[in-house]
Parts: structure tokens; C-alpha cells; sequence
């Protein structure tokens, strides 16, 4: 007889290595969606246990408590609880804990127990604990706490053994009768009396060491101290965004040549005409132009999850707290801004871990400046065509620097940006508190850092392959139909509906510099940032025919001024160019007004610094 | 009964100085000032690990006026500003 699906639930507190456990358990096989009505991830996955039960396993967003404070904590709660919309209840919650850190999870485990789910303590890390000398009566704590208590290392191979062996003896036992729920929210005193008993059940069953975690305090004596810690801060991203730009760059050309060629054995092989045409300028060179920019997105995912994993985002926030606070914004807005460095879409999603509103929604408004990977096609194709590849002051890329400048640009009217918004719109207003835990540091574990990393390149790829492959055929499509008239000498484009739309905008945007050519490339780059660049591929390789399909930007540097490129640039930094990014304010925020406010002063912002940019350039004699 | 508790002045951990140690002796959060309620600025500290007894260092100070606080709490680590750390008193 086939025994139906068993289903888990992952329940711990942050940092208590919950995720590399999920990842452990089911390696690649997951799939992330959104909760219902909400916008918390949900992150499920499945494995098959020794004994050949089918598992489903469910990985909740971390939390101190079943109180519920976020809509992060509320999805914890009611999941557990049973009460969550679409949800089956779990058959067995696993509450994850930190072995060398143990007793917030304690008490959230006793917390727990009144729900009266079937539950495994999960004592992770456990090879870290031990190397510290802590040791963990675990007979002892199973019997105190009234809970199997398993040990795992989720980053070693045959790690969770242990777990998986002890959920096949609990699964074929499982009652098939709902327990009772006796659970309430605690008041303080409850809370404090939860404490206390975490507390005495750890000094019986657990020995700590004399000796603390030197090596994290070593580390931190560097990484915090005030001055100290925020050179290293800024080094970090500084390398970061020259590796951006170096590591990618054989990489990128072995893509493009790959297209290239592609290209060239379509044109070859078909007869001239429009298919052969679409399917060189519209689908090879317009997709090939946007895929060629996945090394750029993985360097900038791997640097992401490693200081994640490393333990130095909550650093990060801790340094960034005060100065963030004076323009306005809380020290945890750092990490969502710094996933905003990605994609602001992610980004805006994390802001989820600020729970004032008003912190949120400055930091929500704010985080489409942040220099987004899709902007990293633009601002590569524009500085490669226009900014000499020399190195200054003998080791630095004047290209690398060019870069640095315009994600200082986006950091420096980010600040400014929630600095005004605090003094104009939300007044009254006190600050919201910052707590946070600083984990201590940990070896990255490679193996979730390439599942993180293949997730996103997933998602990027299956942009490309719908949103932007559709977009491209759009495009496309506009340059190509009209067709010009028999007999007519101006290159085909000329008579196409994309050089009416872009002739008709053009003389809104003919004061920052901007051709028709651009103005029509603006339009589909609405549908994500990235596009533009291949839009304008298309645009100019139709109009120079075959020769012009090698290199966009040899053909932008003869056919566009410094003056031009410069206030491209200039406008990318701030243009709302990313029609998914403002559905996500709207769906964050709750409402049309916030995303139009977003929508409108970015257009201000980016127009404005344009036309500035391009009347310096001009005077200055780069017109 | 030489206990050091009772020798050493209480204060409220949120005018400690780097390198400070002492032993929680109770929360106060009404001496707080913070945005948050007194019933959820207690409910908070007491789930990162602030309650009585519990031994605590401040480990790290930022930039800015000394803000926020890095408190090393029995075995964890928690960055908190100064304005919540008010509401523990410690001796």
C-alpha cells in the first residue's frame, strides 16, 4: 500500500542553519512560490526517507516566537497552527536549532509544544558545537523537554542520517487523531517564565565551554570597530563590483561570440527574407544580448550569499544603522537594499523583515535606485562603447571606476531620497527600534550557495526566455512593418510603426540628448531594464544590416555622441524603467498611490539629472 | 555575602560603555523611550535572551554617537541601540 505524502515543517529561529538544513535534505528538488495574498516566499521541497516514505518538506521563515509580530511570523504561526489558507497541517514540524546557541530555539520549542504538533528537536551544527567543547546531554534533553531530540550537520554528506532514521520510527507511529492545541499568545510573564525554564533545562542537560568563539571575536574586533569596519565595508563592495566587471568578462565574450556565431550560421543557412531576419536580429542577437549578462548576475548573486552566509550581512546592518539613520532609515533596510543591488524586486519582497511601516515604505520607495542587475547590460554596453579601458593611477580600471560612480550615484540619491521623504512626508515619526542578532561567522557552505545561485539563474533564464524573448519579437516586429516601399533608398527602419512611436516621443527627450533611436528602445525596456539593450541591437542592427550585428557598441560609438551616452547613463541610474518592479510596490504597498509616487519622481529624477548631465557634456565640448 | 550585585550601582545598559560587564536585574521598558509599546519592548528583549540574571558585555559601538550597541548576551551576540537598552537595567 502507497502511504500518502508525509508532511514537514522546518520551524527555527534565524541563523539556526534552517535553510542549509532544507537544502540538505532535498537538494535541488524545490519549488519556491508566494503564499497566498501575501508576498512571504514559501519554500517547498521533497525527499524520500531510507524506509521509501514519500516526504514533503515546508522551510518557514525564521522567527523568535509564534507571536507573530510580521507577516513573515504570522505565515510561521498559522502554518504551524494549521490555519493557514491552501495549507495542510504538518504531520511533524522539525524545530531547528543552533547546537553551539541554544536557548532562544529551547524556548521557542517549549512555546511550541502547546500547539501540540508532533515535533523533533533538531539539533544542527552539531560538529561546530562539539569542536567548541560544548557537549549536550541529549538523552537527558529529550526527556526534559518531553521532545525526540536528533543531532544532524546539515553541511555534511550522511549529516542528517540520524533525522532521517528518526522520522521513518516517528512517521510509522504518527497518532492519527488531532492533538490538543492549548496554544495562546504569552503575555510577558509567561514569556519570561518560558526563559527561565529554557534556561535551567540547558544548565542540566548542556556543558558550555570556558572559551567563547575566539575566532568571531577576532574577526569582529576588526569587522565592527567604528572606524575599522566601515573601510572594510566599503572594500568589500568595491570589490565586489570590480569583479562584477573583470571575472565576468571572458565569460561574456564566449557568450556573445556563441551568439554570434549562431547568428551567422542562421543567416547562412536560411534565404534572405523575414524569417531569416527574425530569427537573426529578433530572436539570436535580442535574447543573446540579454543572456550574455547571466556571469555579471552571478557574480553579483555569489558575493550576496556568501557574505550572507559568512555571517556579515547582520555586520553590515549593524555598521550601516546610525548612518543610514540620519537619512532617515532603519539598519536593517540595509539588507533589502543590498538585495536591491540584484534585483529590486527581491529587495522590496525582504523589506518584509522591517516591521514599522513607515520604515518599510521608505525603504520600499527607495530601493528601485539601488543599481539593479538588469541595469548592468546598460551601463556595460555604454561604458565598454565609450570609456577608454585604461588604468589609472596604475592599478584601478578607469571602466571599473566609471562603474563605481554610478552605483555610488544610486547609493548617494537613495540617502537624499529617504532623507526627504522623512522630513517632508512623514514627519511624525519616532524610530523604530533595531534589534538583531550577530550570528557568530561560519565557513560558507558551497552547496547552498550553488542552489541559491542556480535558483536565481533560473529565474533570470526563464525571464529571458518569456518576458524579454516576447518583448523581442514585439520590438522586432516594430522595426520591421511596415515594410519600406518598393524602390525606397532610406534604410528599411525609417517607414517601421517603432520610428513613428520614436519619432513622436523623441522631441520630449531630443533636451537630454536622446535620438529617436533611443526613444523607441525606452518603450519595450519598460518591460524589464535589460531589454533596452537589446532593443537597441535590433534597432541599429536592422537599420546597418548585417555588418552593424557583430558589436552594438561599435555602432553606438559612431552613431551617438559622449554627450549622449554620458546622459544615458545619467537617466538609467534613475529611470522607473521596470514595469515588474512597480507591480511590486503596488502589491507590497497595498496601493496605486505609492507606486505612482515611486513612478513619478523617479521620471523627475531621471530626466532631470539627463538634462543636466547632457548640457555640462555639451559645454564642456563632448556634444 | 561578598555578591558583586549588590556592590556595583545599577544603570541602565544603554549608557554602558564598551567593555562594560554586568548581570541583568530587571527590564524596565517604561524608562525606554522607544517607538514600541512597554508590553512589546519587554516581549522583544526577553525573546533575544534579555532576562534577569542573564550575564551581559558590550562588546562594539558604532560610529555615530556611540550607537548602536553590540551586547554579547550569556552566548549570543545582539546589536541593539542604545535607546532600547534602556529599559535593562543591569549592575
Amino acid at each position: 500500500m502507497e502511504l500518502p505524502l508525509l508532511h514537514l515543517a522546518l520551524v527555527g529561529t534565524p541563523n539556526s542553519g534552517k535553510t542549509s538544513l532544507f537544502n540538505a535534505l532535498t537538494g535541488s528538488r524545490q519549488k519556491v512560490a508566494n503564499y497566498p495574498g501575501v508576498t512571504v516566499e514559501r519554500k517547498e521541497g521533497f525527499f524520500v526517507t531510507p524506509l521509501g516514505r514519500q516526504v514533503s518538506v515546508v522551510d518557514l521563515p525564521g522567527t523568535y516566537s509564534l507571536r507573530g509580530r510580521s507577516p513573515d511570523e504570522e505565515i510561521t504561526r498559522d502554518f504551524v497552527l494549521g490555519k493557514a489558507s491552501g495549507e495542510t497541517v504538518p504531520d511533524l514540524v522539525l524545530c531547528v536549532a543552533d547546537s553551539t546557541n541554544l536557548r532562544l530555539t529551547i524556548r521557542l520549542l517549549l512555546e511550541l509544544k502547546r500547539t501540540g504538533r508532533p515535533m523533533i528537536l533538531v539539533l544542527n551544527m552539531f560538529d561546530i558545537a562539539s569542536r567548541r567543547g560544548i557537549t549536550v546531554d541529549v538523552e537527558r534533553l529529550a526527556k526534559e523537554l518531553g521532545v525526540p531530540v536528533v543531532t544532524s550537520i546539515a553541511v555534511r554528506k550522511g549529516g542528517t542520517a540520524d533525522l532521517l532514521a528518526l522520522t521513518d520510527e516517528i512517521s510509522a507511529k504518527l497518532a492519527a487523531e488531532p492533538q490538543d492545541n492549548s496554544w495562546r499568545a504569552l503575555s510577558v510573564a509567561e514569556l519570561r517564565a518560558t526563559q527561565r525554564e529554557a534556561d535551567r533545562i540547558i544548565a542540566d542537560c548542556v556543558s558550555l565551554p570556558a572559551r567563547p568563539d575566539t575566532l568571531t571575536a577576532r574577526i569582529d574586533a576588526v569587522v565592527l570597530h567604528p572606524v575599522g569596519g566601515l573601510i572594510v565595508l566599503a572594500a568589500i563592495l568595491f570589490v565586489m563590483f570590480q569583479a562584477v566587471f573583470a571575472w565576468a568578462q571572458p565569460l561574456m565574450e564566449l557568450l556573445q561570440s556563441g551568439f554570434d556565431a549562431l547568428g551567422e550560421l542562421v543567416h547562412a543557412t536560411l534565404p534572405a527574407g523575414l524569417l531569416q531576419s527574425f530569427l537573426q536580429n529578433g530572436v539570436i542577437s535580442g535574447v543573446g544580448s540579454v543572456i550574455v549578462f547571466l556571469p555579471q548576475i552571478i557574480i553579483i548573486f555569489l558575493f550576496i550569499l556568501l557574505l550572507e552566509d559568512f555571517g556579515y550581512m547582520a555586520r553590515a546592518a549593524f555598521l550601516m544603522d546610525r548612518i543610514m539613520g540620519g537619512a532617515g532609515l532603519h539598519g536593517r533596510a540595509f539588507i533589502p537594499l543590498l538585495s536591491s543591488f540584484a534585483c529590486a524586486i527581491p529587495g522590496i519582497m525582504a523589506t518584509r523583515v522591517i516591521d514599522n511601516k513607515r520604515d518599510r515604505l521608505t525603504t520600499i520607495l527607495i530601493a528601485p535606485l539601488m543599481t539593479c542587475s538588469a541595469r548592468i547590460p546598460v551601463y556595460t554596453l555604454i561604458i565598454s562603447a565609450f570609456i577608454p579601458a585604461r588604468d589609472v593611477w596604475g592599478f584601478i580600471n578607469l571602466q571599473g571606476l566609471v562603474m563605481f560612480g554610478l552605483y555610488a550615484a544610486g547609493i548617494t540619491s537613495a540617502l537624499i531620497v529617504s532623507f526627504l521623504i522623512k522630513f517632508f512626508m512623514l514627519r511624525d515619526y519616532a524610530p523604530a527600534p533595531f534589534m538583531l542578532e550577530l550570528p557568530d561567522y561560519k565557513v560558507p557552505r558551497l552547496k547552498s550557495i550553488a542552489i541559491g545561485i542556480f535558483t536565481r539563474a533560473k529565474m533570470f533564464l526563464q525571464r529571458a526566455g518569456t518576458t524579454i524573448f516576447s518583448m523581442m519579437v514585439l520590438i522586432w516586429f516594430l522595426a520591421s512593418f511596415p515594410q519600406p516601399p518598393a524602390g525606397a533608398t532610406e534604410p528599411a527602419i525609417d517607414f517601421s510603426l517603432a520610428a513613428i512611436i520614436g519619432k513622436a516621443i523623441a522631441p520630449l527627450l531630443a533636451p537630454v540628448g536622446f535620438n529617436w533611436q533611443i526613444a523607441v528602445a525606452l518603450i519595450p525596456g519598460m518591460a524589464a531594464r535589460e531589454v533596452a539593450v537589446a532593443a537597441l541591437g535590433t534597432v541599429y542592427a536592422i537599420e546597418g544590416g548585417k555588418e552593424a550585428a557583430e558589436q552594438i557598441g561599435q555602432v553606438l560609438a559612431t552613431k551617438w555622441s559622449l554627450a549622449t551616452a554620458l546622459s544615458m547613463l545619467a537617466w538609467y541610474i534613475f529611470a522607473p524603467q521596470c514595469a515588474s518592479t512597480l507591480a511590486v510596490i503596488r502589491r507590497e504597498t497595498g496601493s496605486w498611490t505609492w507606486m505612482a509616487v515611486t513612478f513619478s519622481y523617479m521620471l523627475m529624477l531621471a530626466y532631470a539629472a539627463s538634462l543636466l548631465t547632457y548640457n555640462v557634456a555639451v559645454a564642456l565640448g563632448a556634444g | 555575602m561578598t555578591d558583586l550585585n549588590e556592590t556595583r550601582r545599577m544603570m541602565p545598559l544603554g549608557l554602558a560603555r564598551r567593555g562594560y560587564a554586568g548581570v541583568i536585574q530587571h527590564l524596565s521598558a517604561k524608562d525606554a523611550g522607544s517607538a514600541l509599546s512597554d508590553v512589546e519592548l519587554e516581549s522583544r528583549l526577553i525573546e533575544l535572551g534579555f532576562v534577569e540574571g542573564a550575564r551581559v558585555e558590550v562588546l562594539h559601538e558604532g560610529l555615530v554617537g556611540r550607537d548602536p550597541i553590540a551586547v554579547r548576551v550569556d552566548n549570543i551576540t545582539i546589536a541593539v541601540r542604545r535607546r532600547e537598552a534602556m529599559a535593562i537595567v543591569v549592575a
